[in-house]
């Protein structure tokens, strides 16, 4: 029996490379995603080990309510004096953002923009040019900063730090041990120390932390515990090797996630794969009724037949898996290479390894995925009678009735699982619901396959071959059901996800142009880095002053410790300009204007922590003590604000007091427009705030939604290339199967481009097919979440027209180029050959 | 049409199959014209060469050496376009089994060539046609919906609907009872004598070939024989004599 299969197995080498390819590619990503973040991860573990490989031990203040606090600078002198303490000098680091030539901001993909004190004592750093600062107007900065602005010795640079952008003269330029020009990509400037104190921290004399280097004979363990207990409970000793760790932890707690966005992704990819292995590993079984009958009739037992199928599928699934794995070695090499030389800029990697969960997961995916797709097929072998060995081969078209109500069964399963994830708010429910929505659509789409088959193929069909061509397509409503569902899943989640973002576009316009009266938005760009622009308090007022305005106000924001908790507080210059230009209604008592510990808050919010009006909650701020709020009033229900804000006294007590947004109404009859043109130049020292009519700013907040799809777009592209292979699968066994046929008409005088128009609308027609029930299903998918979301504020129903008809466009793309090898191959076929085929 | 009375020619076709030791000679210089407008049987035994020869002449192989010839066409010599748009415009084909598309319903087969060339159906020829293989209440049946008799009686409308210079067909009762053979049989000899078609059909029953006009008898890649208006007992005596001729070789 083992023979027999293995050369039955060897006998059928295409079909098997085609299906052992989508786990070939399934697997690819799945070890591949291991691979790239297993480099990643052992990347920046060294570069923290190497960021701190000149510090033994490092004292920082307590975090305060979230933000990191500050040393004053007596603080040195008292570390200095601990015992085992050979230097301590204090640092101050902080966010300093570059100006380009173009004056635009440098930016990163996520690196830190540094600013720092140069201390004279930085010891792992190269010069390359110059000196350190040795001016206030100067700064040396780091060559990746240089190389990135076209930097040299003697230029200006501007920099925006606590304050708006400011002029220094490069004094010098720096780099690292091994030619390297940054650490991971960061862009860095040292400033002297008064300046950065300034800048950097707001507050002179203060420091970040302090780095203690310990006396020969101390060890880093020692002296760390000699300094916390010396220094007390209100600081924070750490070793290097400490620190480093915790930065390392930290990275690869966002590179996990990472990590299962992309598992996820390949999970998607390998689940479209066992509709392609199940459809071949189907018609494989069909075409080899009369063999399987035939060793049933000499003996062999049903078990026998089942175990010959699943040993089959067991040999495709582990070859499967370690081709994959070889691939997505290579795959996660290459695209950490590309990270480290575009994504973080010049990081320099770890060598590229193999783990041990890359390697079990590819072949538990790879072989339990190709089981799982073998399993169903190998039961209808084991069910094929003795005596269809002495009847023509020809399997009948089986009722629909059974997977039709098994299909209806899962889909409805897969909804109430949707369902209770939304409300539960759990992604592994609402995931789990949506794949079993798809397997359920799949079982349910051989119904509508004939019907909708024969409506596409109705378009394709204006001559000869075409009529063929469509009528071949409607010939085994499983086959072409199966194929087609397998492109389906790919392009429901993209239509689905679009159809959201849709949705939240025209909820978030309408919001904006029925609920916001303010005409002009000031913001900030957030970076990559995790910093937030910001302006000064008083910018308010100088807006205020201009002709045609009506009122402004602007939020400033932070995380606190509210009630001894983390959570995001916000301060508001105004809150009447606030009610009045967001239209807020008043719940409990009356707007009027906060006193220094009063707070306002929303109906939501008031019920999600169990407050009223006079209810108090104590926030620490990043500056100063802990206060008790008090609820001065809470305003109604409303989409466009939610939360609690703070009076704006409490501004001054955060780490940034500057505001990071601000809303501008004119007075009615003035122009936006000359406003606009009014308080533009309050900004122009500072790159990063733009001032933006509504509609604008709401065109470049829905403008992200964008760069989200695109991304699920190229993630998904795995998932849509396998359905693609699945079509030409699909095909190529058609023509296999139906090689008599072609011989045929070949004979009659079909000439070869018919024949390949002919194989080509087959494709088509199931490729639209395809991606007409993916649109559909998406549309259901996303319709459904619009209306899970509609408390989270989308209200509206928006349809991505567009996308819908390029993905149709698509598809008959993809059809097309599906069908060109089984076309070929069915082009070439020799007619005599082809009509004496069995 | 062309002007000189020969439908379809060999001249000294010879065809071998592989080379080497394994060469096996199918045709070992045929010479043979079938005039038009008649009904030729080529009878043989079995691997005498007959279905090779038709397939020559038909352009569905090509031959190692000689020429043929399909009215004034030169068939050696054509590129595969060429050839196809021979098989399909000048030539009509009926196999022993598997003549039909199971996809498209009788008449879609029977118009099918047509369909593959872009021409029109001459409607009343198609009503002729279909009336003599009584074949109207039938028209739109799939293939698996008719008897073998009925299927192979389609595939000769078919075969006649495009008016072609010449119909083959290879052993097109092998598959049928005496009844249903009788039936296909009759039509094609109808064929030939009311509408003029040229039909050259392979066979080794002699029965059947006694429907034909001429029978030419082939053994070894030769053509050794050939009978005048034959009757079922001269075929078979004339089979006989050939089989002894094997036999003495
Ligand atoms: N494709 C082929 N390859 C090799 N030999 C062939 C091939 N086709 C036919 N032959 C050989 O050529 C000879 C004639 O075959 P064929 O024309 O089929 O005979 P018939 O139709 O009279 O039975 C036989 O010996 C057969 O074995
Ligand atoms: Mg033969």
């Amino acid at each position: 029996m083992l023979r027999a299969t293995l050369k039955s197995l060897l006998s059928r080498k295409l079909r098997l490379v085609l299906s052992a390819l989508a786990v070939v590619l399934g697997v690819m990503f799945v070890s591949g995603s291991f691979v790239l973040t297993d480099t990643l991860n052992r990347s920046f573990t060294d570069l923290f080990t190497n960021v701190y490989s000149g510090v033994d031990v490092s004292v920082t203040a307590k975090e305060k309510a979230g933000s990191p606090g500050t040393l004053p600078a007596t603080m040195v002198d008292r570390v200095e004096a601990v015992n085992g303490v050979e230097k301590a000098v204090g640092q101050v680091n902080g966010s300093a953002r570059a100006i380009g030539k173009n004056g635009k901001v440098l930016t990163t993909a996520g690196a830190p923009r540094l600013g720092f004190a140069w201390t004279g004592d930085e010891s792992q750093i190269e010069m390359r040019d110059g000196t350190g600062p040795k001016t206030d107007t100067q700064v040396t900065i780091n060559a990746f900063l240089a190389s990135t602005g076209g930097f040299k010795v003697g230029d200006q640079i501007e920099l925006i730090t606590l304050e708006p952008k400011k002029k220094f003269t490069v004094a010098g330029i720096f780099g690292y041990p091994g030619g390297r020009d940054s650490l991971g990509g960061e862009l860095s400037a040292g400033f002297t120390e008064p300046v950065a104190q300034q800048l950097l921290l707001g507050q002179k004399d203060t420091f970040t932390d302090i780095k203690v280097t310990a006396a020969a004979g101390t060890s880093q363990d020692q002296l760390r515990d000699r300094l916390s207990s010396e220094l007390g409970g209100d600081y924070v000793v750490k070793t290097g090797t400490q620190l480093a760790k915790d930065q390392a932890d930290q990275i690869q707690e966002g590179l996990k996630f990472f990590n299962y966005i992309l598992l996820a992704f390949a999970g998607i990819a390998l689940f479209v794969g066992i509709f392609i292995i199940l459809n071949t590993f189907s018609i494989i079984v069909a075409q080899r009724t009369r063999e399987l009958a035939l060793l049933r009739s000499m003996g062999a037992s049903r078990g026998q037949v089942i175990g010959s199928v699943v040993l089959e599928a067991f040999v495709i699934g582990l070859i499967a898996s370690v081709v994959g794995l070889g691939a997505g070695f290579g795959v996660g090499a290459l695209l950490a290479n590309f990270f480290a030389t575009f994504g973080g800029g010049n990081l320099k990697l770890a060598g590229i390894g193999l783990p041990m969960s890359a390697v079990i997961s590819s072949f538990a995916v790879g072989i339990v995925v190709t089981l799982i797709a073998a399993v169903m097929p190998a039961l209808r072998a084991s069910r094929i009678a003795p005596v269809a060995a002495m009847r023509e081969a020809a399997t009948p078209d089986r009722p629909l009735t059974r997977p039709t109500v098994a299909g209806a069964l899962i889909l409805a399963a897969g909804g109430t699982a949707m369902g209770f994830g939304f409300v539960q708010q759990s992604l592994v429910l609402i995931f789990g619901g949506v794949l079993a929505a798809f397997v359920g659509v799949a079982l349910l789409t051989p119904l509508v396959s004939r019907p909708m088959v024969s409506l596409i193929g109705r378009l394709l069909s204006w001559s000869m071959p075409g009529l063929l061509g469509r009528r071949n397509s409607a010939r085994n409503p499983r086959r072409t059901a199966i194929t087609a569902a397998a492109l389906m899943v790919g392009i429901a989640l993209i239509t689905g996800v679009s159809v959201v973002l849709t949705s939240a576009t025209a909820s978030i316009t309408k919001l904006a142009d029925t609920q916001v009266r303010s005409d002009l938005i000031i913001s900030g760009e957030t970076g990559a880095d995790g910093t937030s622009a910001h302006f000064a308090v008083d910018t308010i007022d100088k807006i205020k002053a201009k002709p045609g305005v009506r009122s402004a106000f602007g939020f400033a924001g932070e995380p606190a410790l509210v009630n001894d908790e983390q959570s995001w507080v916000s301060s508001v210059t105004d809150v009447l300009a606030m009610q009045q230009q967001f239209g807020l209604q008043a719940k409990e008592g009356t707007f009027a204007p906060l006193g220094a510990t009063q707070m306002a808050i929303s109906e939501d919010y008031a019920t999600q922590k169990n407050l009223k009006l006079g209810s108090t909650m104590r926030i620490q701020l990043a500056k100063g003590e802990a206060t008790t709020f008090t609820v001065a009033f809470v305003w109604a229900k409303s989409q466009v604000m939610q939360g609690m804000v703070l009076s704006s006294s409490a501004i001054e007590h955060l780490r940034i007091p500057q505001l990071n947004n601000a809303f501008v109404q004119v007075n009615s009859g003035a122009s936006v427009t000359d406003v606009q043109k009014s308080i533009e130049p309050f900004f122009a020292d500072n790159p990063e705030v733009s001032v933006q009519d509504r509609s604008a700013f709401v065109k470049q907040q829905t403008s992200q939604f964008d760069t989200v799809l695109l991304m699920i777009q190229i993630l998904l592209a795995l998932a849509i290339i396998i359905a693609v292979l699945g079509v030409i699968n699909t095909l190529a066994l058609s023509v296999i199967e139906r090689t008599r046929e072609l011989g045929l008409l070949r004979a009659i005088g079909m000439r070869r481009a018919q024949v390949m128009r002919m194989i080509t609308v087959e494709s088509i027609v199931i490729s639209v097919f395809g991606a007409v029930l993916g649109i559909a299903v998406g549309t259901a998918l996303g319709v459904a979440t619009v209306a899970a979301l509609k408390d989270e504020g989308i209200t509206e129903l928006g349809f991505p027209w567009m996308t819908m008809v390029q993905y149709l466009v698509v598809a008959a793309v993809v059809g097309v180029v599906a069908a060109i090898l089984p076309a070929i191959r069915a082009a070439r076929l020799n007619v005599l050959d082809a009509i004496a085929y069995e | 049409m062309g002007t000189s009375g020969v439908a379809a020619s060999a001249v000294d076709v010879w065809k071998s199959y592989g080379s080497g030791d394994a060469a096996v000679t199918a045709l070992a210089g045929v010479s043979v014209e079938f005039e038009r407008e008649r009904f030729t049987a080529i009878m043989g035994p079995s691997g005498s060469g007959k279905s090779t020869l038709m397939h020559c002449l038909a352009g569905l192989d090509d031959v190692t050496k000689g020429e043929v010839w399909i009215g004034d066409t030169k068939v050696t010599g054509l590129k595969d376009k060429g050839l196809t748009e021979l098989r399909r415009d000048q030539v009509g084909f009926v196999f022993q089994q598997f003549n039909l598309l199971p996809t498209l319903t009788a008449e879609e087969n029977i118009t099918l060539p047509l369909a593959i060339g872009g021409r029109k159906v001459d409607r009343a020829w198609f009503d002729t046609v279909i009336d003599t293989v009584g074949l109207r209440d039938r028209l739109s049946h799939r293939p698996t919906q008719l008897s073998g008799g009925q299927q192979q009686r389609v595939a000769c409308a078919r075969a006649l609907v495009s008016r072609p210079e010449v119909v083959f067909a290879d052993e097109p009762t092998g598959n049928l009872d005496s009844r249903s053979g009788a039936e296909v049989l009759g039509f094609l000899q109808k064929s030939a004598r009311e509408f003029g078609q040229t039909i050259v059909m392979v066979t080794h029953d002699p029965n059947a070939a006694s429907y034909a006009d001429r029978v030419i008898f082939l053994a070894d890649g030769l053509i050794v024989n050939e009978i005048l208006d034959p009757t079922a007992d001269a075929v078979l005596e004339t089979m006989k004599h050939l089989d002894a001729f094997v036999g003495a070789q």
